[in-house]
Formats: C-alpha cells, sequence, structure tokens
C-alpha cells in the first residue's frame, strides 16, 4: 500500500518538474542562507575569541600586592574591650615573586590537563628613545614554553625566536613598539627600571599579537636578564602562565588551585570579564538573527509547500472518490513534502557551504590587527544539522496540515468548490 | 435484492442560506437496473447522486447499498467501500494529469489489490478495448480530447467490476456513436453481469432506453 503512495507521489512530482523545482528552490535558499550567514557570524564569534585568548594565559598565577586586613595593633591588643581603627592600611614591603615557583612549575606539569607552563619575569621599564620615554613591560621567559603557549613562532614578524637564546641581552619586541622607537633587527635599545637601574638590549625580532595594547608595549626577553636588571636572584619568578587542553575548564581548575596554592589564581573568563560580556551580547544578538532566519526561511517554505498541496486539491478529491483513504492521501502528500524538504535541505547546505567557501576565500584586509587574511568562517557541522532538521521538519509540517484537512474533508466539498 | 435503498434522505445547503436540497427521498434500485436520474438543473439530482455515491455523508436518513447500511460509517470504511463496490463517473472527466490514460484506469484497482499488477495492466488495458481508446493507453491524459478523457474515466469507473456503476452525465461530452457505444456497454453491464447502473442526465434519448427514470424536482421525486 505505502508502495502504491510511493509511485503516485513520486509520478506527481516527476510530471510537474517545474513545481517540484520551484518548491523545492523556496526549501534550498531558505536552508542555504541560514547556514551561510550563522557560518558568518559565528566565524566572526570564534576569531575573536581566539584574538583574545591568543595573548591571554587560560590561568595566570601570581603573587598580588594586597593590604593586610589585620594590622599588629590587632596582635597586641585584642579583645572585647578593644575596639582598634587604622587608617589607611598599606602593603608590607615585600618581594612579588612567587616562592618555589620552579616546584610549582613541575606540579603543574605533572597535571594532565595542562598543556604548557611558562614560569616568567615581568618588570615595567621605560624605553628610551633620545629624550622620549615610552612606557611598557619587559617579560622573561623561556622562550621556547612561551612559543607552547601562544605559539609565538607564527606571530614573529622579523628576526628569529631562537636568536634569544644565542645573544646575551637580546629582546624580540612588540611590532607597533619597535616601529615608535624606530627600531630595526639588531638596534639596540635602553630600557630603564622604576629603580633607575640603565640596561642596553639589543633587538633581535619583533612580533605582533594582533592586539595592540601588547604589540606596542611589550618585549620578551630571557629569565636571566630580567632578574639581572632587577637585581634578583636567579629563582626569582612573579607569574606562572598555565595553558589548559580545554580552555572552557579553566575557570573550575583554576578555583582547585586556589585551594592548593597561597597566590592569586586568575583564569581567562575573570581576565577578561568585560570583553566576555561584550561576547555575550554579539552571541544573543546572533542568536536572534539565526532564529530570525529561521523563521523567514520557515514561513517562505510553509507558504510554498501549502500552495503546492492546495494546487492539487482536486487530485485529493478524485483519489478519495476512486476510493483512496485519509491516511493514502495524507501519504501521498507528506512523501511529497518531505522528499522536497529532504532535497531543498540537502542543495541548501550546499549552497550554504559554497557561498561559505566563496567568503573564506575573499581578502579581509586588516592591517595585522588580526591574525587573518580572509573573512572568517566557521565551518562547524552543527548548523547544517540545524538546517536540514529544520528544512525537513517545516516542509513536513507544511505538507501536513493541509494534506490532513483534505484527508478528513468529504471528497465531494472539494469537487463543490 | 435491492442494490440501493434510500430511506428519508433529506439535504440542506447552508450557504447562502439555509435551504433544503433534498426533501426526505424513499425509494429502493432493484439489482441489475439502469436507472436514468432526470431533472432540471437546481432540481437536487446531481446533490442525490453524490449522497448515493457515499462521498457526501452530510445528510439526514439512512442509505443501504447492497443491503448494507452505509450510513453513518467511517471515512476509511467509505473510501474502501467505494474502491470495491461503486464506479463514479464525473460530469468533467477528473482525470490525474500526470498519469496516462492506462494508469488512470489501474488505479482504483491497484488501490483494491486483488490482482497481481501484470494481470491489472491487462485488465485495465482490455476496458479501454471496450471503450475503444486503446490507442491512446500510453498517453498522458492532458493529450486527449475531452470525449477521449470522459471514456478513460468510463473505463476506470468500471476496473474493479463494481456493484454500482454511477454517473453524472457520464454521456455529456461524447457525440451521439461514442454515447451509443456507453450506452450499449452499460447495457450489457446490467443485463449480463447484474451490476447496476445510476446515471444522472439530461439526454431524452439516453434516458428512454434505460430500465427506469426518476425525475426530479425542487428536491422530491415526481
Amino acid at each position: 500500500m505505502f508502495r502504491l503512495s510511493f509511485q503516485i507521489a513520486k509520478t506527481q512530482m516527476l510530471e510537474r518538474p517545474k513545481q517540484t523545482l520551484i518548491a523545492t528552490l523556496g526549501v534550498t535558499f531558505g536552508i542555504g542562507m541560514f547556514v551561510f550567514m550563522v557560518s558568518f557570524m559565528t566565524g566572526v564569534n570564534v576569531l575573536l575569541e581566539e584574538t583574545m585568548l591568543a595573548a591571554t594565559p587560560h590561568i595566570r598565577i601570581y603573587n598580588e600586592a594586597i593590604a593586610a586586613k589585620t594590622s599588629v595593633l590587632d596582635e597586641y591588643k585584642a579583645g572585647e574591650a578593644f575596639v582598634n581603627v587604622v587608617h589607611n592600611i598599606k602593603p608590607k614591603e615585600e618581594k612579588q615573586n612567587i616562592k618555589n615557583a620552579f616546584q610549582m612549575v613541575d606540579y603543574l606539569r605533572a597535571d594532565e590537563r595542562v598543556l604548557g607552563v611558562s614560569p616568567q619575569l615581568t618588570s615595567q621599564v621605560f624605553y628610551n628613545f633620545g629624550p622620549i620615554q615610552i612606557n611598557g613591560t619587559l617579560v622573561g621567559v623561556d622562550i621556547f614554553e612561551e612559543d607552547k603557549l601562544f605559539d609565538l613562532e607564527s606571530k614573529i614578524q622579523t628576526g628569529r625566536l631562537e636568536n634569544l637564546l644565542t645573544s646575551s641581552n637580546a629582546i624580540i619586541m612588540g611590532a607597533d613598539l619597535a616601529e615608535r622607537l624606530n627600531m630595526q633587527v639588531n638596534d639596540k635599545v635602553t630600557v630603564s627600571t622604576p629603580d633607575g637601574t640603565l640596561k642596553l638590549l639589543k633587538v633581535v625580532g619583533t612580533f605582533r599579537f594582533g592586539v595592540g595594547a601588547i604589540d606596542d608595549s611589550k618585549s620578551y626577553t630571557s629569565i636571566a636578564t630580567v632578574q639581572k636588571i632587577l637585581k634578583e636572584d636567579t629563582r626569582y619568578i612573579t607569574d606562572i602562565n598555565v595553558k589548559l587542553k580545554d580552555y572552557y575548564q579553566a575557570g573550575q581548575i583554576a578555583r582547585e588551585y586556589d585551594r592548593k596554592f597561597d597566590y592569586t589564581i586568575e583564569d581567562w573568563e575573570a581576565a577578561n570579564a568585560s570583553t566576555l560580556s561584550t561576547f555575550l551580547l554579539r552571541d544573543i544578538i546572533t542568536y536572534a538573527v539565526s532564529i530570525t532566519l529561521l523563521v523567514v526561511a520557515g514561513f517562505g517554505i510553509y507558504n510554498i509547500m501549502n500552495m503546492t498541496i492546495y494546487e492539487k486539491m482536486k487530485d485529493i478529491a478524485i483519489l478519495k472518490a476512486m476510493g483512496f483513504a485519509g491516511r493514502d492521501v495524507l501519504s501521498i502528500f507528506l512523501i511529497q513534502a518531505i522528499s522536497i524538504g529532504l532535497m531543498g535541505a540537502a542543495s541548501g547546505l550546499l549552497i550554504g557551504f559554497l557561498l561559505s567557501l566563496w567568503i573564506d576565500g575573499i581578502p579581509f584586509e586588516t592591517g595585522g590587527v588580526l591574525s587573518v587574511d580572509t573573512f572568517p568562517v566557521n565551518y562547524d557541522i552543527k548548523y547544517y544539522l540545524i538546517g536540514l532538521v529544520f528544512g525537513l521538519l517545516t516542509t513536513g509540517l507544511a505538507g501536513y496540515f493541509p494534506a490532513r484537512k483534505a484527508a478528513k474533508i468529504d471528497p465531494v466539498e472539494i469537487i463543490r468548490s | 435484492m435491492s442494490a440501493l435503498e434510500a430511506v428519508g434522505i433529506s439535504k440542506y445547503f447552508y450557504e447562502p442560506v439555509k435551504f433544503q436540497v433534498l426533501k426526505s427521498l424513499d425509494f429502493k434500485i432493484e439489482k441489475g437496473e439502469f436507472l436514468a436520474l432526470m431533472g432540471k438543473s437546481g432540481s437536487g439530482k446531481s446533490t442525490l447522486l453524490y449522497v448515493l455515491s457515499t462521498m457526501d455523508t452530510d445528510y439526514q436518513g439512512t442509505l443501504y447499498i447492497n443491503e448494507e447500511q452505509v450510513t453513518g460509517k467511517s471515512q476509511n470504511f467509505l473510501a474502501h467501500f467505494r474502491n470495491e463496490h461503486i464506479g463514479f463517473v464525473f460530469q468533467f472527466h477528473y482525470l490525474l494529469q500526470e498519469f496516462t490514460a492506462l494508469q488512470n484506469v489501474m488505479l482504483p484497482a491497484l488501490k483494491l489489490g486483488k490482482y497481481a499488477k501484470s494481470e491489472l495492466e491487462d485488465r485495465a488495458y482490455e476496458k479501454l478495448k471496450i471503450l475503444d481508446i486503446q490507442e491512446q493507453a500510453g498517453k498522458k491524459t492532458n493529450k486527449l480530447s475531452g470525449g477521449q478523457q470522459q471514456r478513460v474515466a468510463i473505463a476506470r469507473a468500471l476496473i474493479n467490476d463494481p456493484a454500482i456503476i454511477m454517473g453524472d452525465e457520464p454521456t455529456g461530452n461524447l457525440d451521439s456513436a461514442n454515447t451509443s457505444i456507453v450506452f450499449e456497454i452499460f447495457k450489457e453491464l446490467t443485463e449480463k453481469h447484474q451490476q447496476t447502473i445510476i446515471a444522472v442526465t439530461h439526454d431524452d434519448e439516453f434516458a428512454k432506453r434505460a430500465d427506469r427514470i426518476i425525475e426530479m424536482k425542487d428536491g422530491m421525486i415526481i
């Protein structure tokens, strides 16, 4: 019985190719546009998120200078008889380093959720440029560990990463900073620290993260160089940066470390709270636009399917007059609706994919601000599945409701009207 | 044995105003009878035919076909019942445009599923031959003339050897030669195979040769 319904549905569709094609194209464009727009929009979102994460460690461990919550007065005179008030408590004079830093690094490296650990030492410096001083940071790192975390190799603009190790007092400078200082590779720059120490350093390379705040203020050098500038011993480390295998676990792992270590643990979400809240707004807009796209596509599909079925009302009456039951009529038109949905959705996915490929190849000049040279596109299979399911669902429903109505009424009602 | 019995059949139209089209009709049609249903347009004869065909269930009274009550039965039951026992010829052929003449004739039989497909094809071809349009069997129906389409529709009504064949001016689109052929076929069906024919017609010649004429006026039999 089903085979007969299938045969009838097939003949009706194949014998009216133009009508079938138009209905199919309606679905194709709806689904195609949805896939294309969503791929593009989420591509932009992913790019921005990756750009942010490119320069941000997933977890950062450091020793924050915090004013003590209690004063020595509390130790001396305590008890109910006293109310101690000390105004404007300041932090104690103490070093901002992490004690046992290298032991901690070993511990962190043993954690299987961790991809890389980079101990480092940061100092505020002034870059002297003739009479002008430019404010910036000098970061002492194990350059290969840092490379593992942030893929520095790909961000090097001039010079080589390894040169940092082969010559002493070498630095790799942010590209924008180098430009401001008019520095080329092998030029020398004098830096001064907050306590007045001067040091002559040689530029062996420049890098660009695509994040303005970093590119125009940061330089890398070896840990030992910074230790020398700060006049500290070889165990002096101020920061430990951690990269995780899954950065969405950062918050949870950071809380875990927080209980274990007596230092400030900051995950990337906390460090970028303001950026993340704009991301949230952008995600809301993305969802709103995708839902709108689906609704518009859905209405288009529904209309065109409805029309297709209503044009066949007379055929329904004839079939019923000949003795086809309501469920036969229903299955004949559902088969047509689902076939149109399937063909339309499949070609829509293809169109969406091709449009994505096309835009993915269009040059997009950002002047080095973002690490892309074409428009960003996200090829997540999820959106293709949503498109497919949605296409089938709307065509199915759009075929089902009028067909069910037609299946129920007396054939003569259709013939008379 | 009666082929069809109507008891107190009434029907109303509600648009644009309530109007009684059929006024409590009672009649009986015997098996093998060739009945012509006549009347001016608006007399209710087509409406009555649709009620008798079970395609219109919105009426009062009771209808028996083959001594089985069909009033109040479900849509699915009626669809199957029509498929097996009633062949219907519409005023305007009503063929499926996407199918060939042969496929159109075969469809009710495929639905009934009594014979294998190859056998059905032979039978359908046979019916087309009786109506002298076997040459058109492989053509799409929208390529046929009005008269040819009408004959395909008649062949389709005959395919399941139904107990009752109903026609709403079945020969309205046919010339006198073909009308005569159709009449002969109908006559033979009633006489040889005890099938019952109920045909609405305006054609006096056609009606005169029928076994019985029921004439209607203003929703009543006169």
